[in-house]
């Protein structure tokens, strides 16, 4: 049944009306810029980088309560873990978004996120912040990054 | 002065209930709750008439046209050409001539730009455009001064969403080669006074181009009151199939202007050395057309007549009301478009939560409505505001409809506030 309260839950209301780690980081050795145009969400990662451990996490912009949990709770995540540790959420939160994987092993935090599944439509919307951190660890600051296909072009 | 007679002016009504029947995918849940379709700015449904037109073609007399003297083929250009004549008699364009078939607004927009406007135009020359044009009547144009080194020039709008005719006045140069407007903005609702532009405009003799894709569903249109050089619509916001375009373009200027895609159909007589080109409207009519969905668009053009179009506007204009009413009394609801003339668009956005937000929990409750810029980025970046939520009325729609609207955006407010 499509209920929106299961996709819109206090955890995803609270990220998005007060998101964690609003801010840019000092000093910073990765960013990386999400752009949705046809939605018009826009976020920017910003990482400090260190020995190949994430110390410092932190994002700005101006999105959707989808997007702007999802990048909440990354942030939240990801601070104090290795590159490599990163890469594997992000790779495990995605392979359990398509269906791929058992639901919620090892997401911990990130699991309402998950409910976004039923809502095909909005996967752009959570899979935007998660998109500029792989581009931001892989030093990809050249080109922005975006989750909408040509197909949602207007 | 006597009073007028109220038989005579008041506009005839709309029996929505009848009309609802009309269309059969109006009668479908959606997440279990009955389809309240406010996305018409988008595009519109089809009534049961429009699908049997083309069902029929297709079924029983459908051929290629204008070539074959076997019967079918004089059968489905007799109905094609009829088309035509509806869709002149539609605009009160004067002649059948001056009606050029293409597949969509877009590209009724770009045979102006390539055909009559480049050929006219130098560096430096200025095609005036207003800042809540929607990106097909900005872009084309944006490619002709790319290539020729003209100048886009924009006339501003208020913050009801409203340009001005002194604004429009004081931008035409002698160097204006063609103003571009819309007659009813699809982001914001705005009617623009476009026969007092048209009047400004031709003072300085300088043609004028309308973007009549939101206002031919809407209201009664008359070319030759308007005094339009080129008008230009789509079949699918006007309850016809997709694939299909309209261009009424004046026949003296018509006469004037070159082919702007050269193949069959569009050709007197054709050898190696030279090629003599048809007349308007085959002119601009190469390659076999979508016939069918012509078709279809005549019988959308009579369905609205029939109708009548007075009674849809102010049916229309009812629901506008209504909503406006009901939406602005909800706390945190901003209306993006607040123009003294307005026709059936509402545009709004929310303190806490974004247009895809309100989207998603509306389409919860079967309410379907169109999230984001609407292809008027421009609008948005006026308004401060990366998208809108924009309800946009149909002839079918209702003030239970309405009612449905507005409680469901309370649900957004409950949630996110």
């Amino acid at each position: 049944m499509n209920d929106p309260a299961a996709l819109y839950q206090r955890v995803v209301l609270d990220h998005n009306r007060a998101p964690r780690n609003f801010r840019v980081v000092q000093p910073c050795t990765h960013h990386a810029e999400g752009l949705n145009p046809v939605c018009g969400d826009r976020i920017t990662l910003y990482l400090d980088v260190r020995n190949a451990r994430i110390e410092d996490i932190g994002f700005q912009g101006d999105a959707c309560a989808i997007a702007t949990a999802s990048a909440s709770l990354l942030t939240d995540v990801l601070r104090q873990r290795s590159a490599a540790e990163a890469r594997a959420l992000a790779r495990a939160f995605e392979q359990q978004l398509a269906g791929h994987a058992n639901e919620g092993d090892g997401l911990g935090p990130l699991q309402p996120l998950l409910r976004v599944r039923e809502y095909p439509g909005r996967l752009k919307c959570v899979l935007l912040p998660w998109r500029a951190l792989e581009a931001a660890l892989n030093g990809d600051v050249a080109h922005t990054v975006s989750t909408e296909t040509d197909a949602d072009a207007g | 002065m006597s009073a007028p007679d109220p038989l005579l002016r008041a506009a005839p009504r709309l029996d929505v209930e009848r009309v609802r029947e009309d269309f059969p995918i109006l009668r479908q849940q959606v997440h279990g709750k009955p389809l309240v379709y406010l996305d018409n700015g988008a595009s519109a449904q089809k009534p049961q008439q429009v699908i049997e037109a083309v069902t029929r073609c297709y079924r029983e007399y459908y051929s290629n046209i204008h070539r074959g003297i076997h019967m079918l083929s004089q059968t489905a250009t007799a109905a094609f050409e009829e088309a035509r004549g509806k869709v002149a008699r539609f605009l009160n364009a004067p002649s059948e001539k001056e009606i050029i078939f293409t597949r969509g607004c877009t590209e009724a927009i770009n045979l102006v730009a390539y055909s009559y406007v480049r050929p006219r135009l130098r560096a430096g020359d200025e095609i005036l455009i207003s800042a809540m044009e929607h990106h097909s009547n900005i872009v084309p144009w944006q490619i002709l001064c790319e290539e020729t080194g003209a100048k886009l020039v924009v006339v501003p709008i208020s913050d009801a969403g409203e340009i001005s005719l002194e604004d429009v006045e004081s931008r035409i140069t002698e160097r204006t080669r063609i103003v571009g407007i819309m007659q009813v903005s699809n982001a914001l609702g705005t009617i623009n006074p476009v026969r007092e532009i048209v009047r400004i405009a031709h003072a300085r003799s300088v043609a004028v181009l309308v973007d009549g894709a939101q206002a031919v569903p809407r209201m009664a249109v008359d070319v030759q009151d308007i005094g339009a050089d080129f008008y230009a619509f789509s079949s699918h916001k006007l309850y016809g199939p997709t694939g299909v375009g309209v261009l009424y373009g004046r026949l003296d200027l018509l006469k004037t202007m070159p082919p702007w895609q050269g193949g069959g159909d569009m050709i007197r007589s054709v050898s190696f050395e030279r090629t003599e080109f048809a007349e308007p409207p085959a002119r601009f009519e190469a390659g076999t057309p979508n016939i069918a969905g012509v078709i279809g668009l005549g019988a959308a053009v009579d369905y609205v007549t029939a109708l009548d179009l007075r009674a849809i506007e102010a049916h229309e204009a009812d629901l506008l009301r209504y909503a406006t009413e009901l939406v602005s009394e909800i706390p945190g609801v901003r209306i993006i478009g607040t123009a003294a003339e307005k026709a059936g668009v509402l545009s709004f956005v929310m303190e806490d939560a974004h247009p895809h937000d309100i989207g998603t929990i509306l389409d919860a409750d079967g309410v379907a409505i169109r999230s984001g810029h609407h292809c008027a980025q421009p609008v948005m970046q006026r308004f401060g505001i990366p998208a809108t939520a924009r309800a946009s009325f149909g002839l079918y729609n209702t003030r239970v409809e309405v009612e449905q609207l507005a409680a469901s955006i309370r649900k957004v407010r409950d949630l996110f506030a």
